[in-house]
């Protein structure tokens, strides 16, 4: 296959670029920011970031946005949390329940924007609310997680030499990465999303399944949510109502940093692998920097967003200027 | 504008009141101030109806403003750092020499600068306004973590608190706020012509502009309004409480916000109500007010609010109404 610099490639190689110059600037900064355990971490710390964000990914490019990930992490994680300790119940049956909720979550919201022509950022706002509160409903408190079965997933990892190893989420993340990026480019229903994003008119008038494409998407976007919530209670062995609160931007900023244009009908799963890594990287300096705060990375990833947005829109106005 | 539709929801919502709940309609003067139940959530409500106002004409260019929590902290959090411009260094002095006129006028420049970017975002640059707005509102949070060195600033400052809690003519000053602010926003879009300027300009764009309206620069005008009504309920929120705290000020208000302009009718890139919006702003207050008195935890409000939201969006949707009646029509023949 021959490579070739195309308009499309452009915001895939600022991302790759913009994490390279990152990595570097860490790596002269501080002592041991290059060691194999800190690129790792990467992967462990922004695992369930990182699945959710290949979601996001297909909502983006299908042209749509989903506000509703952040509030369902919490109540995936809180749901979990409390039919493990408190009903004892299967945890297989548990996971189950849980990814079955999201797909519930996301076929309702995909029917009422498809159906109803809500708009997408109205419906998933709902979708935000009623995660967020059901999972307030359900606990208000933090609920520790000691079954043995998710003990032992989350300890369950791939070992390399000299006691660095890869935990089985992190493993997890590179496997929704691998899938995400076939299914999005070498199935048919990859090329419908990027058709939906691209001209929704168009992909009717060419006798797509418009109206079941948009609406597998929302379901598949908050069931790897709802995967992400129980990786994140994986991670943190614990079910908590509050967490999740501002993960939607992050995801976003993910996606959008890694070349995926949100206006829709282009983008890469790979690049919001390197967008999630990216913020990570952010977060990784922060902490070995020591004395800046934590809300720095908010102003970082803000930053980060409106360049890569003023990037793309440079780069789109330019391709109507040839087209023309 | 159709008033009937919220009026009846907020009308319900009292009427439920009235039977269910004790004293709700008790109104009484104490002091010389006006206390009770309904006054309680016109107070309460401010932040949120002010917010609708500046949403409210957001919404009609075809926009929406993510940002206006984030907004009202980074006010609050400057309003308190100007009152106590020593407190992050540790002297823990409660500076009242800070002139009112600088603790209300920096903050509120600041928010409209705020609306500003977010307005050329959307209108010069063309970044769709979910997420030009979205930005603000994440590094909106940093932004005043920054001010306040991610710590609550409690204050004194008996002449700023006034605008949180004081009383005017026996009102409080917050729903003196609104009322002054309402009455400025629909004089000048309902007695000017650019009520009707937002209007166009939301509805179609380009025709717009083919007729000579400045589009781009009435949408961010309308963003930088929005920015000033949300730096105007962070400097009441901050007053009331006496302290500003970066991180949960205005949390998810902006939904709350949103909210309120959909249930009062207003069109995302249409027609707008202002009254509509404040009557909105009245049913999410009345109804958590509700929901609290009858002992409800406080968190299922949220779900309340989910329900109420889609239940008005289904309303409003034309399309299930064209399906409504294509049913009852089936069902006529049949």
């Amino acid at each position: 296959m021959k490579f070739r610099l195309n308009q499309k490639n452009i915001p895939l190689l600022a991302t790759f670029l913009v994490f390279f110059l990152i990595y570097m600037s860490g790596a002269v900064a501080f002592d041991g920011f290059l060691s194999r355990r800190v690129f790792i971490n990467l992967f462990v710390d922004n695992a369930f970031v990182g699945i959710i964000a290949v979601g996001m990914t297909f909502v983006i490019i299908s042209g749509g946005i989903d506000l509703s990930v952040g509030s369902l992490v919490a109540f995936t994680g809180v749901l979990s949390a409390n039919l493990l300790s408190k009903y004892e119940m299967n945890p297989v049956l548990v996971i189950v329940i849980c990814l079955l909720c999201g797909a519930l979550l996301g076929f309702s919201m995909g029917c009422l924007i498809q159906y109803l022509n809500l708009p997408p950022f109205l419906v998933t706002l709902v979708g935000m609310f009623l995660a967020r509160g059901l999972a307030y409903m359900i606990s208000l408190d933090s609920v520790p997680i000691r079954n043995s079965l998710f003990l032992d997933i989350s300890r369950l990892a791939v070992r390399l030499d000299r006691g660095v190893k890869i935990p089985s989420y992190a493993i997890l993340f590179i496997v929704v990465v691998v899938v995400g990026a076939y299914v999005l480019h070498y199935t048919r229903f990859g090329r419908n999303v990027y058709a939906i994003g691209g001209n929704e008119k168009s992909a009717i008038l060419m006798g797509l399944p418009v109206a079941r494409t948009k609406i597998m998407i929302y379901t598949l976007n908050s069931t790897i949510c709802a995967l992400g919530g129980l990786v994140y209670s994986l991670y943190t062995l614990a079910g908590y109502p509050l967490a999740g609160t501002g993960l939607e931007l992050d995801v976003i900023a993910a996606v959008v940093i890694g070349g995926t244009l949100l206006t829709g009908g282009m983008g890469f799963v790979e690049g919001t692998l390197v967008g999630v890594l990216i913020l990570g990287l952010i977060q990784t300096i922060i902490s070995f920097q020591g004395n800046l705060s934590s809300w720095w990375t908010k102003i970082f990833i803000g930053v980060l967003i409106s360049l890569f947005i003023l990037l793309q829109k440079y780069l789109s106005t330019r391709k109507v200027d040839a087209c023309s | 504008m159709n008033l009937l539709y919220p009026l009846l929801a907020l009308g319900a919502i009292l009427l439920f009141n009235l039977f269910f709940t004790h004293g709700f309609f008790h109104i009484q003067i104490k002091n010389g101030h006006l206390f009770g139940s309904l006054i309680d959530i016109l107070n309460r409500g401010a932040p949120v109806m002010l917010l609708a106002i500046g949403m409210t004409v957001v919404y009609a260019t075809g926009g929406v403003d993510l940002s206006v929590g984030a907004v009202m902290a980074i006010s609050g959090a400057l309003a308190a750092q100007l009152i106590r411009p020593d407190y992050v260094k540790g002297v823990l002095e409660y500076g009242a020499h800070t002139p009112l006129i600088i603790v209300l006028i920096v903050p509120l420049v600041l928010s409209v600068i705020l609306g500003l970017w977010n307005g050329f975002l959307v209108a010069f640059i063309g970044v769709q306004p979910i997420i030009a707005t979205l930005i603000l509102l994440t590094a909106g949070r940093g932004i005043a973590q920054l001010i306040t060195h991610g710590q609550i600033i409690v204050f004194e400052h008996s002449s700023f608190q006034y605008i949180g809690s004081g009383f005017f003519f026996g009102i409080p000053v917050p729903i003196v706020l609104v009322i002054l602010t309402f009455i400025l926003t629909w004089m000048l879009t309902r007695k000017t012509s650019l009520g009707l300027f937002i209007e166009a300009s939301g509805a179609n764009p380009l025709a717009s502009r083919f007729m000579g309206i400045r589009v781009k620069m009435i949408t961010t005008v309308t963003y930088a309004f929005s920015g000033f009504c949300a730096g105007l309920a962070g400097l009441i929120i901050c007053a009331d409480i006496k302290a500003a705290d970066a991180n949960n000020a205005g949390l998810y208000m902006e939904l709350d916000a949103i909210a309120s302009v959909i249930i009062g009718g207003t069109i995302n890139g249409g027609r707008f109500s202002l009254a509509g919006s404040i009557v909105g702003a009245l049913i999410i207050q009345a109804l958590s007010t509700t929901i609290m008195t009858r002992g409800v935890p406080p968190q299922v409000v949220l779900v309340f609010k989910a329900v109420i939201i889609i239940i008005v969006a289904l309303i409003q949707s034309d399309k299930l109404r064209s399906k409504f009646c294509q049913f009852i029509q089936i069902g006529a023949k049949a």
